[in-house]
């Protein structure tokens, strides 16, 4: 079972940007009035940011990274790893923490590669940079995680596209002996590998000119092509209600950790109706859960730094805060971490003029 | 579980819904919008109440109250 610690490593901060481009859901005019209400009020998404084409996740990540090394002081060529997170990379090959790594000016010592997740990316990528600094050769690491997922969104599918927007985020993590273990469970079950699928583009359905581009009606207000998301609402929304509760329970159970001790519990955003139930099923105070999703929908990887830059800078600049971060989803993948968030630097949400 | 306490839990989940306007022989799609969001909301609701899941499949199945009544009685005996 994947239930491990990582210990010696802290989170010395976090950052977020967004495209300035607002979309309003009460603007969304493939469906009624009526059905946007229930909609709305039912996903918990008011609005969200979209790019313009052009604008890459990588391009909000770098505005989130650069600021974040400014705040920190941090010395460019002290940084020896940066792991991208993101499934809407910038070419097809190469991966796209080379062209961030040149970009953010770091060394050429340092490690740089892409994990390919979505909604559990950002705590997979915490233990993935944890469990690499934890061996102590490296100190300093950039975690960067977010998706564009507007861009490949079919407007004519109402199951997706008033879901998503778009969002980068940074976080710096360094060596530090003095912190307490962070404690992940992870988990993964790829025969739901096609709830949440863009079919045609990889290597198994390669991009065709005819089939690729072709729209299908899947049924009534859901018309998507092989280049879009396609989301099987329903599977998602069972496998979330069926395995985020005992994958939560099973870590606090390992390590002895009463429920109460946590401070803040932060979700991947995916949409209020599936949270809150999860929240429910776990007994969880409301004010122990925030959300950023009213204004940012989901934003898939960046959704856990994005919440807590959105809802909890104050907190998280200037106390010790006992938190738990939990993403579940494409994959189907997901995973709990618990740590403790110690006085961080948190700039305020920025913003990307594309 | 009984339908009585089944049909009022679904009559408050639902803004278009009265208390005591449901019946067990009510053809759902014709008391209320019985789409892909309210789905997803008797599928949250059923979930949190009695802790069983229900596929697409089955929801489509379904035709009337009733229907809805006996597929989580027969889950939760399941369970059992």
């Amino acid at each position: 079972m994947a239930i491990f610690q990582v210990p010696n490593i802290k989170i010395a901060g976090i950052s977020a940007c967004v495209p300035e481009k607002v979309f309003h859901n009460k603007n969304y005019d493939r469906i009624s009035e009526k059905e946007r209400e229930t909609l709305i009020k039912t996903i918990g998404v008011k609005s969200k940011r979209h790019v313009n084409t052009g604008t890459t996740t990588s391009d909000l990540c770098y505005v989130s990274a650069n600021k974040l090394i400014e705040d920190l002081k941090w010395e460019r060529n002290e940084i020896d790893l940066l792991v991208f997170v993101s499934q809407s990379r910038d070419y097809i090959i190469p991966a796209t923490a080379g062209l961030l790594q040149e970009r953010l000016s770091l060394s050429k010592s340092c490690i740089a590669f892409d994990v390919s997740l979505g909604c559990s990316g950002y705590v997979y990528g915490l233990s993935i940079i944890g469990s690499m600094m934890a061996t102590g050769m490296i100190n300093k690491g950039l975690l960067l995680t977010g998706d564009i997922s507007t861009l490949n969104t079919s407007y004519n599918d109402k199951s997706a596209f008033p879901l998503f927007g778009d969002a980068g985020s940074a976080t710096a993590i360094v060596r530090d002996e003095k912190v307490p273990p962070m404690k992940f469970n992870l988990q993964t079950d790829g025969s739901g590998y096609d709830a949440i699928i863009i079919p045609d583009g990889g290597i198994r359905n390669f991009a065709n000119k005819d089939t690729s581009f072709e729209y299908k009606e899947v049924s009534e207000g859901i018309s998507r092509n092989n280049f879009n998301i396609n989301l099987d609402g329903i599977k998602v929304f069972n496998f979330s209600l069926r395995e985020v509760k005992p994958n939560v329970l099973k870590l606090l159970s390992e390590y002895n950790i009463d429920k109460d001790e946590i401070d803040y519990w932060i979700f991947h955003q995916a949409n209020l109706l599936m949270n809150e139930t999860i929240r429910k099923q776990l007994k969880l105070d409301p004010e122990s859960v925030p959300y950023s999703l009213k204004e940012f929908g989901n934003t898939s990887s960046a959704s856990i730094p994005l919440t807590i830059v959105t809802q909890l800078a104050e907190k998280v600049n200037n106390s010790k805060l006992n938190m738990a971060f939990s993403g579940f989803g494409v994959g189907l993948s997901w995973g709990t971490v618990v740590l403790e968030i110690d006085n961080i630097v948190c700039p305020r949400l920025l913003n990307h003029k594309d | 579980m009984n339908i009585i306490d089944f049909i009022s839990k679904i009559e408050e989940e639902f803004d278009d819904l009265q208390p005591n306007t449901l019946a067990a022989e009510d053809v759902l799609k014709e008391k209320f919008t019985w789409d892909s969001i309210n789905a997803l909301i008797f599928l949250a609701h059923v979930n949190v109440e009695y802790d069983v899941e229900i596929t697409a499949e089955e929801l489509i199945k379904s035709v009337t109250v009733q229907d809805l009544y006996d597929l989580v009685k027969s889950k939760v005996e399941n369970k059992a």
